[in-house]
């Protein structure tokens, strides 16, 4: 199946798809969700910003899950509800960005400081988003 | 010059679901604190409301709607809104038109109405709204948000599920005789522990519920309270409502992620320890001389963060404070002596107003049966979205 990015410009697909943020063209600050307009550092006045893909790498800051179906507008993709897991996870570039878990995975796979890579999956019917993928180190593979 | 000013008087209607209107709640915190504080509403020369977004609209929410009901009296009015903040913010509005010579007497009053369940952004399509998005992107709650600080508290300085618990089980038997308080029933470390969990690793009852609810309290000057000899000596000597300073490298409801250090390096605090901070630096007074504090836990894990950002103990401790029961009543330093929000539930434009009523209530040694015996000062903080924040130091 076809999917389409719930939302535009935030990340790419493909094999290896990243999330792409803003960097301010004068201070070089790294922003994600994508921003435009105006620099949010207090000691720059910049107002351009130039796409960048982020590391498609990072570590766990914290994880969750969400065993009770969110309100509206979450958008449950099966009927009955089924729980799934949420990570924060820091990147290279120095900020910590929210995101589900990849499915088959909960917070049994996680723990802080682990590593993640970025996939983008199903979000629900043809619409995709990008999630955190526990990265399997050689010879864990065998306990799974 | 100083920049303390008094607390005439305090009241509040009980926390519960009682399905009325928020206007009869803040009438009757207003009415009760007013008759605390002595003074005639006719005498009372400004107003300010806390408002909240999410019942009813901001022009109804607000100064004036108490005014009216309380009956017009001509006083001046103003209305704050700040999330979790809204009553710290309103109570600063107050305090400095007072400081400013431009009003003597003043009320500040917050009422909320919640519905039950999540708290949910309201309906519509908001691309451009973080609130909205964390929502239809992510599925991200609000106790999601505080599962994340709890799980790090576990991963990083040995927290346990037990340890959570233990804050509920503390909070619950200190609002026992709170009459203001929604839930006052013992509970056990076994109840929160076999209660369903929400957000791993936070059961039901980790989390704090949302309830209806209205405090307010009477403000003036300290000449004003010596003049008429009202209020019992119990100054507020500071209102830290600061903002994050960028980056702000804390995740933080209800955003997606945090700024990025990689220009500009992390700030010296956090938000939350930042927040304390500014309060103890104006009051001029040190974190070693609070007697209690009252603090935000809409989970009892973040208690547990509150305690280490007011610098009422080292980071990554309070579990040792909360074992050692001196955050219990009759301990070193007492925390959320009223109950907190665990036996409250949350009304936001009323809940930073309900912790000044409580701080106030100890100073005078009148919080029967939930006494911190010889309180000399006391510490409120507390959090919500869009980086808005407040703690008020009070002393007697």
């Amino acid at each position: 199946m076809t999917t389409t990015p719930v939302i535009d410009g935030w990340f790419t697909t493909g094999p290896e798809p990243a999330l792409l943020g803003s960097r301010c063209t004068t201070c070089e600050t790294v922003y994600f969700p994508p921003t435009q307009g105006f620099c949010r550092n207090p000691a720059c006045s910049g107002d351009e910003f130039a796409e960048t893909a982020l590391s498609r790498r990072g570590t766990i800051w914290s994880y969750t899950d969400a065993q009770y179906q969110p309100p509206p507008p979450y958008v449950p993709p099966t009927d009955p509800f089924e729980p799934f897991a949420l990570a924060a996870v820091e990147l290279p570039e120095g900020l910590v960005v929210l995101g589900q878990v990849a499915k088959g995975y909960g917070v049994a796979d996680l723990r802080v400081g682990g590593e993640v890579e970025l996939v983008v999956e199903t979000l629900h019917d043809d619409l995709s988003i990008w999630r955190w993928k526990p990265v399997t180190e050689m010879g864990e593979e065998a306990d799974q | 010059m100083s920049n303390d000013v008094a607390v005439a008087g305090v009241g509040m209607h009980p926390w519960g679901k009682w399905g009325r209107n928020f206007v009869e709640y803040g009438v009757h915190a207003s009415r009760a604190a007013l008759a605390d504080s002595g003074i005639d509403w006719r005498d009372v020369d400004l107003i300010v409301g806390g408002e909240t977004v999410r019942n009813g609209y901001a022009g109804y929410v607000a100064g004036a709607t108490f005014a009216q009901a309380l009956g017009w009296n001509g006083a001046k009015v103003a209305t704050s809104y700040a999330a979790c903040a809204t009553g710290a913010q309103a109570l600063d509005t107050a305090r400095a038109r007072i400081l400013a010579g431009m009003s003597e007497v003043a009320l500040v009053v917050g009422s909320d109405t919640t519905p039950k369940g999540f708290l949910a952004p309201n309906a519509g399509e908001r691309w451009d709204d973080p609130d909205w998005l964390r929502f239809r992107l992510l599925g991200m709650t609000n106790p999601a948000y505080f599962a994340l600080y709890a799980r790090r508290r576990m991963d990083l300085y040995g927290a346990t599920a037990e340890d959570f618990a233990q804050v509920k089980v503390k909070n619950a038997r200190h609002g026992l005789e709170n009459p203001n308080a929604r839930y006052r029933k013992e509970v056990s470390v076994e109840d929160v522990l076999t209660s369903a969990v929400v957000s791993d690793p936070l059961h039901l009852l980790d989390i704090c519920a949302t309830s209806d609810g209205a405090a307010a309290v009477v403000l003036c000057s300290t000449e004003y309270a010596a003049r008429h000899g009202i209020g019992g000596g119990v100054k507020i000597n500071a209102i830290s409502t600061v903002t994050p300073t960028f980056p702000q490298t804390v995740i933080d409801m209800p955003l997606l992620s945090t700024e990025s250090t990689n220009a500009v390096p992390a700030p010296e605090r956090t938000f939350k320890e930042s927040i304390g901070q500014a309060a103890y630096e104006e009051a001029g007074i040190d974190p070693a001389d609070v007697s209690l504090a009252e603090v935000y836990d809409l989970s009892t894990a973040l208690e547990l963060d509150w305690i280490e950002d007011l610098q009422l103990c080292k980071r990554g401790e309070a579990e040792v404070l909360l074992r050692a029961g001196d955050t219990t009543i009759g301990g070193r330093i007492p925390v959320n002596p009223s109950g907190g929000l665990a036996c409250f539930g949350e009304a936001v434009p009323a809940q930073a107003l309900a912790q000044v009523c409580e701080v106030t209530w100890q100073l005078r040694g009148q919080a029967a049966g939930r006494q911190v015996e010889g309180a000399r000062v006391g510490i409120t903080a507390n959090q919500g979205l869009f980086g808005h924040g407040s703690s008020v130091i009070l002393s007697v």
